[in-house]
């Protein structure tokens, strides 16, 4: 596995510390002055809930918009189209809770892509489907964490895209497969449904600042 | 094994018998903290008896019999389709097959629950009176009605779930089925040439356009 990474796009979502703002997928915010050295704590409730969201689409949509800027070689001929959607999805979905969250929101999230290799067709699906299987387990655990009916049928209005998306990486990965909907994964007809510290600690290794989630079970 | 035998003997006797499938599994599932619900019919009817005991709201009824009739509906067309000769491309009957398995264990699930107020299975029409009379002998039309059945199964729970709002693990179970028919939705439109959604955001249906769409099949 390639170990190597650009240190340039490594800081496409740093978080700034010491200066005046952040850049984020071209966007420059202001940062309040938080230091990432603190972490980000998503908070309570609802809000907390969806800042658990929201720190899962930043995830995501990092992985897919440097899988597109960096294609790999080895690239079939639906590959670019899906991956390519698949960003533009991730980066409304990030979005749409940063708005939602407005001044509540936690801050943008460094994130350690320094495992994938993004110039392998197989690391890159691989770590696909783990972050897509990953996020429909999250919300799908997410739903009864919440008051507001308002956020619920935003919460599944999202999750059941990332479950598309998740059957067309299957796909990718094996064409036609019992695997493409859901094999593997998916028991006695269910999809897994995950705690936010489950789900927190299977994404820590591809989070730099340190997320905690204090007051979500 | 002290322990489960503690956990079923919480159970009405016949409780036990309708969940009995499977029920170690979950039983192993449940007791692991990260996963909530794993799987099985024990999970849902775990759930209900945990939050209502034995009398369900009526709201919750009726949530769950709307979605037992399409889970009803999803189960016989696959059944039917599965069991047509030359129907289905043999590069796509591990696709159909597992979907069909899918629907009819969500069948299971939810007549598990509901006990005594399960709906009857439903006298359906895959022809919609003539309109589609070739979906059992026509690839290209049962896989039409496929994606319309998946999307609109989709657009079905996600439109319920605000009902279930309280319900706890209830509307964790209904949410676990939801991303299980989203999957299916992708790949069967993918099947036919298709991206697998349509936008970034799905879009939820009331029971009211779900009935109507639905209404055509139901014989």
């Amino acid at each position: 596995m390639d170990m190597k990474h650009s240190p340039t796009r490594r800081t496409l979502l740093k978080w700034g510390v010491g200066t005046t703002g952040v850049a984020v997928a071209g966007a420059f915010l202001p940062n309040f002055g938080i230091s990432a050295a603190l972490g980000a704590d998503l908070g309570s409730g609802d809000i907390g809930v969806l800042n658990y969201a929201y720190a899962l689409e930043q995830l995501e949509a990092a992985f897919y918009t440097q899988v597109v800027a960096n294609p790999f070689s080895d690239m079939r001929p639906n590959d670019m189209t899906i991956l390519t959607q698949l960003r533009d999805h991730e980066v409304a979905h990030r979005e749409f809770l940063r708005d939602a969250l407005g001044n509540r929101r936690i801050p943008d999230l460094e994130v350690d892509f320094g495992g994938i290799n993004f110039r392998s067709r197989r690391s890159v699906l691989n770590t696909a489907r783990t972050f897509e299987d990953l996020g429909v387990s999250a919300y799908n655990g997410a739903g009864q964490l919440l008051k507001n009916v308002d956020y619920l049928a935003a919460a599944g209005s999202i999750v059941s895209v990332e479950a598309r998306h998740a059957s067309a990486i299957r796909d990718l990965i094996r064409p036609l497969s019992a695997s493409a909907v859901g094999q593997g994964v998916v028991s006695n007809g269910l999809d897994p449904a995950l705690l936010p510290s489950s789900v927190l600690k299977q994404a820590g290794p591809f989070i730099k600042t340190e997320v905690s989630a204090q007051a979500l079970p | 094994m002290t322990e489960q035998n503690t956990i079923f003997e919480s159970f009405e006797p016949d409780l036990v018998d309708r969940i009995a499938v499977g029920r170690r599994e979950a039983i192993t599932k449940y007791a692991k903290s990260a996963v909530l619900w794993g799987s099985a019919p024990l999970t849902l009817a775990l759930a209900s008896t945990e939050a209502f005991g034995q009398d369900l709201p009526a709201t919750v009824v009726d949530v769950l019999n709307f979605a037992l009739t399409l889970e009803y509906l999803e189960a016989a067309f696959y059944e039917q389709g599965l069991s047509s000769r030359r129907l289905i491309p043999s590069e796509s009957r591990d696709v159909f097959r597992t979907i069909g398995r899918h629907e009819n264990e969500h069948v299971a699930l939810l007549k598990s629950v509901l006990g005594g107020s399960a709906v009857a299975q439903p006298a359906v029409d895959f022809t919609a009176g003539g309109k589609y009379a070739d979906v059992f002998e026509n690839f290209a039309t049962f896989r039409l009605l496929s994606e319309t059945f998946e999307d609109l199964g989709v657009a079905a729970y996600k439109g319920q779930a605000g009902r279930l709002l309280g319900t706890g693990k209830i509307l964790t179970v209904a949410l676990q089925i939801h991303s299980v028919e989203a999957r299916h939705a992708s790949e069967v439109r993918r099947i036919g040439g298709k991206l697998g959604w349509d936008s970034a955001f799905d879009k939820p249906k009331t029971k009211a356009q779900v009935l109507a769409a639905a209404q055509p099949f139901l014989a």
